[in-house]
């Protein structure tokens, strides 16, 4: 039984992070339908900036904890409206151009990166609560996992008000529907290209923080080895469609997880067959819009 | 808004349009009176939807466009559309996951919009402002594309088939809102119900092949049985109580 629920906490930690990376890759493949593969890059940077201010305050406090997920949020938000208004833009329905430049753009910066903190992994140290472990049903959990659900759930909600209750927000959402329409409307929707981006960079950079913490270090390819699940839990959710995004992740997560410690550490296998799976049987994936 | 009396409110020349190379307008040039409604009619296929996109910048094209005298054929859509032309499309194309209030609320562009005219020409929306557009049946998504052009003060409204697969009870209420509508604001309509076109229209311009290739009265040419044969590939004889 405590093997069970370590599993299934650990996996919604996990599930946790893939969403705040998926989450933006969704918005942004929902309406631009552009896939960003520069995403990691975001997380990265996120990641080592906040581990660096964090340090600067006391790696050790929860000042410094707090301090380092603003810095990796703002960080992420503001590199990735940059690359939407400096890389993106230009390109603007060139999707096989845009899809090349984010591709060049994780590329030179992984490399960036490793040019500036070295290749190897550097292992970062937090609040000490964080270490501990809390005991839940006999099962001796990280609490680190109960930060990153918490913080997880609270991006889910707020992204969500921020969907249901702005204008932006409904621009969004139907832009997501019929791009083209929205325009009709009189609406420029390029500037809500700039904002989808700012949001899942900024919950990329969150999310990079909160992956240092839960892998308990930080490197160039931290970003890139997120990213992969990400892909595939935005498609496995459906391509623009931020609850597919949530639902997927605590799924993709929870398979791995069981399937790692059941299936003899064939959870990456597993995940990938359930991607085959229902792109075979739903090719929209579980909430996309049926074409 | 309103544009000076005479004047065409639109005056399209030599416009050309295509959809990843395909050339789907040859050679359309065509004028707008500031008033009434103005149809474009023909048979399947023979560019008229693609004729409204190209004039909104929905699909790539070249040619000289002047909305009220102002060349807009070099603007991006939403500016287009920002200096007062309201666009109905093709098979609604209402938000489906939006509530009909969103579908309006996306759609306003002014201080003041005209919501009293829309609650007044479709009372069916009023008790449904909470609803989501994609449950609604077509014909009130019909009235919530309509009413999402109507609830502006536009110089003039686009509108392509707003009675393509209603029940002829619908297609009734729809017209009584165009007609209603065409009171205000000038219509560019593209429709295939001739009865709808013989009781809304004033100028028809009907297009074959990507080209204008008639320019008249709509009821001149619909009373024509012969030319209406030749050029729509129907006869234009009033068949039900839409054309009173």
């Amino acid at each position: 039984m405590s093997t069970v629920v370590l599993l299934a906490v650990t996996g919604l930690g996990l599930g946790a992070l893939y969403f705040l990376v998926a989450s933006g890759l969704s918005l942004i493949y929902g309406l631009m339908h552009v896939l960003n593969f520069a995403h990691g890059s975001f997380l990265t940077l996120g990641a080592f900036l906040g581990w660096m201010v964090a340090q600067r305050i006391d790696a050790t406090s929860w000042l410094g904890f707090a301090v380092s997920m603003l810095v990796g949020a703002a960080v992420g938000a503001l590199v990735a409206a940059l690359t939407e208004l400096v890389l993106i833009r230009p390109l603007y329905e060139r999707h096989i151009e845009q899809v090349l430049v984010t591709v060049g753009l994780s590329l030179a910066t992984v490399a960036l990166f490793e040019g500036i903190w070295g290749s190897d992994a550097r292992f970062i140290r937090g609040p000490e609560w964080l270490d501990r472990t809390t005991s839940i049903a006999g099962a001796a959990i990280p609490n680190d996992r109960f930060v990153v659900i918490a913080v997880a759930g609270v991006v889910l909600v707020a992204i969500v008000m921020f969907l249901r209750h702005t204008r932006y927000g409904m621009i969004i959402r139907a832009g997501v529907e019929n791009r083209a329409m929205v325009t009709a409307l009189g609406i420029d929707v390029r500037r809500s290209f700039t904002l989808v981006f700012t949001i899942g960079g900024a919950a990329a950079g969150l999310g990079g923080v909160l992956a240092s913490h839960y892998f308990g270090y930080v490197s160039p390819s931290l970003g890139g080895s997120l990213l992969i699940f990400a892909f595939i839990v935005t498609v496995i959710g459906g391509l623009g469609s931020l609850t597919g995004a949530a639902v997927a992740s605590v799924l993709v997560a929870l398979l791995q997880q069981f399937a790692n410690y059941y299936l003899s550490g064939t959870g990456d296998f597993v995940v990938v067959l359930a991607l085959a799976a229902v792109l075979l049987v739903r090719p929209t994936g579980l909430m996309g819009a049926r074409a | 808004m309103t544009s000076t009396p005479g004047e065409p409110v639109l005056a399209v020349e030599h416009l050309r349009a295509d959809i990843d190379g395909q050339q789907v307008v040859e050679d359309v040039s065509l004028t707008v009176p500031s008033s009434g409604v103005t149809a474009i009619l023909g048979r399947n296929g023979v560019g008229k939807t693609s004729t409204l996109r190209a004039i909104l910048g929905l699909i790539h094209r070249t040619g000289d466009i002047r909305l009220a005298g102002e060349r807009i054929d070099r603007l991006p859509t939403h500016k287009i559309v920002q200096r007062g032309v309201g666009y109905v499309p093709e098979d609604r194309e209402v938000f489906a996951k939006l509530t009909v209030a969103e579908n309006l609320r996306l759609a306003v562009r002014t201080a003041q919009p005209r919501h009293d005219l829309v609650d007044a020409l479709f009372p069916d929306l009023v008790g449904r402002r909470d609803q989501v557009a994609g449950t609604l049946s077509g014909g009130q998504q019909q009235m919530v594309s309509l009413a999402r052009a109507l609830v502006n003060d536009n110089r003039i409204l686009l509108v392509d088939e707003p009675t393509k697969g209603l029940a002829p009870r619908v297609v009734l209420e729809v017209t009584d809102a165009l007609e209603e509508a065409a009171k205000t604001v000038p219509i560019l309509l593209v429709e295939q119900n001739l009865d709808v076109v013989r009781r809304l229209a004033g100028p028809a311009i009907v297009i074959e092949g990507g080209r204008v290739v008639h320019t008249g009265d709509a009821t001149a040419l619909l009373d024509d049985a012969d030319l209406t044969t030749r050029l729509l590939g129907v006869h234009g004889d009033i068949s039900s109580e839409v054309a009173r």
